[in-house]
């Protein structure tokens, strides 16, 4: 048993991992606020680093483009609270999915309309001089003697803004006013309508602030495979991760997205000659999450569905 | 004659698009009384306080004819949240309280518009004082409680945005008879203190023992008003609604129903 | 005056539950099928090929979906995974079994039922799962039927281009074809077999939904406690709808297989596929039978139809990706317009407009 090959494998895991979280959060973030299961995460993603790039490859620089970026996005997010969510509030949640469903097509539309269809590589360490972004990975080897694998220091980078974000949100929804009317809203639209909590704003800064995420973790993203389309694609691997997590936890999305990330690795490795055939992956990940979910409906910190007949 | 608070003006309210609920409703509640806005089921009874509070929108409905003025200001245009800042709160038919969140937090959102949340504090003991029961229960989740604690929750809730109106949907719905007295009485001791009350009931008896004016709704109009105690002592009130006729208990087979004098289009 | 819903006076029970009971309305009925059977099979090669056939799959599926989603409120996002086990299921019935036995409508048949097997296999933990998260059943479906399919190429006859033609002999039904000198491949008749397959399956959809099962499906949906309270097996009227559900999907898949497209392909039962037959539903209306006809119909022609606008108006000045992402545009604000107007779908507007109109002329 090749130890400290199954480290680089579990470690290369959660990594992984870390990125479908990024996703993930987005998502948790939404539906914890209001219900709405946010289909258009990945479009989000796509359009916000779109944007970013196209104006970096345009020559301006980082810090300007950013700021741009992030204001675009919470444009975004203050317009699509207007006119798509707040029309269908207290409507049938399964309506409300189809709506973002529908924003992600248009989503889909606009990004590829305004900007274009191309691949786009993203390097963000020709921008940004802080040492965690330089591309040479870590040999842990320098560090402790018998470790003998790398890793590279863009993923640690990673981990530790999906932490923060994870850290600061919790901390929001639990200790703060507005975190606890947002999850007020999202057990009961009318009643927190009656009681006084202003749907519209709240919304408009959740959809503001899911924007912005989306930003972070579509630059990261890129920053592993590029700008493209298929980003979107991403939206599919994070539906398993918040459902072994659980649609309402924060802290669930990072959770999910380690054992996912990890699961994945072990399975592509140990079990691929198994099956045999490529494309492995793609179910593997939700028969994972199928397997969770049998046992624990909600996932792992999801509410209890509580029903009075 | 004390300043009227809530005027209802000649309502219409449609939902989607296609059904008429209400057909010219207009009530008056005076400051500091208690009105009971009594009716069967699917008389209007809840769309009219929905219209009220400016809720209908969220369930496919609007306001199609006449007005709503809360202090002499028309609120058909103001936003919910802002009707519960101006002082105007509803405690929905059903309750609805949040159901993942503990006794405490559920309580807590209704203070969402207060700005000082030391006073906030202050009126969530002041709650508590009120009903005793929820005190115990604070942490546990809303979902598990039962009906009459979740009743109390949900009025508690209304309470801390300190409102001048308070608008009661079908407080005795589902709970047991000594609880609605005591609701009732918790009702009395509010109005005490300077709240206003607009009570949707189907329990006749109970909303009028407690009310000072009454007002009587079927088929999405108004078609008796008074003073609670005269509606009490009338013969058809009596018959309709208590089921007490001239003879002692009535049977089904005798009752009269309500027609209006005049015929109607619809 | 001439269509009144009264003065329908019936005498017996089986008269009090026709599925239209106006004179007028049967009429229509027969007028429609008449017109369906007899003009549409000699409309030109290229209505039918483009339109009529391709909806008539779609439109089936849709249906099937219905019965899930619309019905017994499981959501479901594996309808194009189902639509592939009925596809591969009938060619591969076709190909190796023995002629005489097996013909295009009975391999069908048996294609359906393999799908709704394979439905209730993925429908398994619709027991204890509810909510959004059971969405994570019908997704391990879609990709696990993919990859299954993907990975032996058994299924495709070991056809190295992943795309299978479809032989013509497959068409012909017993010799019928030689025998009454039709040409099965050709697209009238392929035409004819969807439509009757449709139109059958259609009328079961619809007499299921005013049937015992179909209310046990509707209480399942509504509130499953109260419903296991009365009586009703909640897992077991799951695992129904289910096989209902993806039996009516496969036969669907056959159908957009052979009926329509011609080859046996992978790439056509993709992630894609699903959304769009869950925007054909949501767009007809949940729980609507002539909703899911109405959705599907709407849905495929919107995209033809824009793409065409796109190509007069524009003489082709702008290229194809430009269109594509501008139809993507209209397509989702149409999708939330609509939603926002009536999050009920075409059906509820139609009711709603019926409504109207038996008011008329009061507004209501």
């Amino acid at each position: 048993m090749d130890w400290v090959y199954l480290i680089e494998v579990l470690v290369g895991g959660l990594m992984s991992g870390v990125m479908y979280s990024l996703v993930a959060i987005g998502f948790v973030l939404i539906y914890k606020s209001s219900g709405i299961f946010n289909f258009a995460q990945g479009t989000m993603l796509l359009f916000a680093s779109l944007t970013f790039v196209k104006m970096t490859e345009n020559g301006i620089d980082f810090w300007t483009s950013l700021f741009i970026a992030a204001g675009i996005m919470v444009i975004f997010g203050i317009a699509t609270e207007r006119y798509v969510i707040r029309p269908l509030a207290n409507q049938d949640l399964l309506a409300l999915f189809m709506a973002t469903v529908g924003l992600a097509t248009f989503q889909e539309g606009f990004s590829q309309f305004v900007w274009d269809s191309d691949v786009h590589g993203l390097q963000m360490s020709k921008f940004l001089d802080i040492g965690l972004l330089d591309p040479a990975p870590i040999f842990m080897s320098d560090h402790i003697p018998w470790l003998d694998i790398l890793i590279p220091k863009f993923d640690i980078f990673a981990s530790l803004v999906a932490g923060s974000l994870i850290v600061v949100l919790a901390f929001f929804f639990q200790k703060t006013k507005t975190g606890l009317s947002l999850r007020a809203v999202s057990d009961d639209h009318m009643a927190a309508m009656a009681v006084g909590i202003p749907l519209q704003t709240v919304w408009a800064v959740v959809w503001a602030v899911t924007g912005v995420i989306a930003l972070v973790a579509g630059l990261l993203w890129a920053e592993r495979v590029s700008v493209s389309f298929t980003l979107i694609e991403a939206v599919m691997k994070a539906l398993p991760v918040i459902l072994i997590g659980g649609l309402t936890s924060i802290p669930g999305a990072i959770v999910g997205g380690l054992v996912i990330g990890v699961g994945e690795k072990l399975g592509e490795i140990y079990l691929a000659d198994v099956f045999g055939g490529q494309g492995i992956e793609l179910w593997f990940a939700y028969f994972m999450a199928l397997i969770f979910l049998i046992f624990r409906p909600q996932g792992m910190f999801g509410e209890k569905l509580i029903e009075r007949v | 004659m004390s300043k009227s608070l809530l005027k209802v003006n000649n309502i219409e309210v449609v939902y989607n698009h296609v059904i008429l609920a209400l057909r010219g409703v207009t009530l008056d509640v005076e400051e500091g009384k208690v009105v009971s806005l009594l009716g069967a089921n699917g008389s209007g009874k809840t769309t009219t306080l929905k219209a009220c509070s400016n809720l209908l929108h969220a369930e496919r409905g609007a306001i199609t004819k006449g007005s709503i003025e809360y202090n002499d200001n028309d609120i058909s245009k103001t936003d919910a949240y802002n009707l519960v800042k101006d002082g105007v709160v509803q405690v929905l038919e059903g309750r609805h309280c949040f159901s993942h969140l503990t006794v405490e937090e559920n309580i807590m959102t209704g203070s969402f518009i207060r700005e000082n949340p030391k006073e906030a504090k202050q009126d969530l003991e002041r709650v508590y004082d009120h009903f005793e029961r929820i005190r115990i229960r604070k942490k546990s989740l809303a979902g598990f409680t039962s009906g009459g604690e979740q009743q109390m929750i949900a009025m508690g809730r209304a309470l801390m945005s300190r409102p001048k109106l308070i608008l009661l949907d079908e407080p005795s719905m589902g709970l047991a008879p000594q609880l609605v007295e005591e609701i009732f009485a918790i009702v009395k001791n509010l109005n005490k203190e300077g709240v206003s009350f607009l009570i949707a009931e189907q329990n006749a008896m109970v909303a009028l023992k407690y009310a000072d004016d009454g007002y009587i709704i079927e088929n999405g109009r108004v078609i008796l008003k008074g003073k609670a105690s005269e509606l009490l002592e009338r013969p058809d009130v009596k018959e309709m609604y208590l089921g007490v006729g001239a003879e002692g208990k009535t049977s089904f087979r005798d009752i009269k129903y309500y027609h209006r004098r005049k015929p109607s289009f619809s | 005056m001439i269509y009144r819903e009264t003065g329908n006076f019936v005498t017996n029970y089986f008269k009090d539950r026709e599925i239209f009971p106006l004179k007028f309305d049967k009429i229509i009925v027969i007028i429609g099928l008449l017109f369906l059977y007899l003009y549409v099979p000699t409309t030109s090669e290229y209505t039918l090929s483009a339109h009529v056939v391709p909806i008539l799959a779609v439109g089936l599926a849709t249906v099937g979906l219905n019965i899930l989603t619309g019905l017994t409120g499981q959501l479901s996002l594996g309808t194009a995974g189902f639509m592939c086990v009925g596809a591969f299921s009938t060619y591969n019935l076709m190909l190796r079994m023995p002629e005489d036995f097996m013909s295009l409508p009975v391999a069908l048949l048996f294609s359906g039922i393999f799908a709704g097997i394979v439905g209730v296999i993925f429908g398994l933990p619709a027991i204890r799962i509810k909510g959004f998260y059971l969405l994570v059943s019908t997704l391990a479906a879609q990709y696990f039927v993919w990859w299954f399919f993907n990975s032996y190429a058994w299924f495709l006859n070991y056809e190295t281009s992943g795309v299978v033609a479809i032989p013509p002999k497959m068409y012909d039904y017993w010799g019928l074809g030689n025998l009454l000198g039709i040409d099965m491949q050709g697209y009238p008749a392929r035409y004819v077999l969807a439509l009757t397959v449709c139109l059958a399956l259609t009328y079961f959809a619809k007499n299921l939904l005013r049937s015992n099962t179909g209310r046990n499906f509707m209480s399942v949906r509504d509130r499953d406690i109260a419903a296991s309270v009365m009586g009703i097996s909640v897992p077991r009227t799951k695992l129904l709808a289910f096989f209902v559900s993806c039996f009516y999907c496969g036969v669907a898949g056959g159908l957009y297989s052979f009926c329509y497209i011609g080859n046996v392909d992978l790439m056509i039962y993709e992630i894609d596929r699903s959304f769009t037959i869950l925007f054909m539903l949501i767009i007809g209306g949940l729980g609507s039978i002539s909703g899911s006809w109405l959705g599907a119909i709407f849905v495929y022609e919107f995209l033809i139809v824009f793409t065409w606008v796109g190509d007069t108006i524009f003489q082709g000045a702008f290229n194809t990706a430009v269109v594509e992402n501008v139809s993507n545009m209209v397509y989702g604000v149409f999708i939330i317009a609509l939603l926002i107007r009536e999050p009920g779908g075409f059906a509820a507007l139609w009711a709603t407009t019926k409504q109207k109109l038996r008011m008329w002329p009061y507004p209501h």
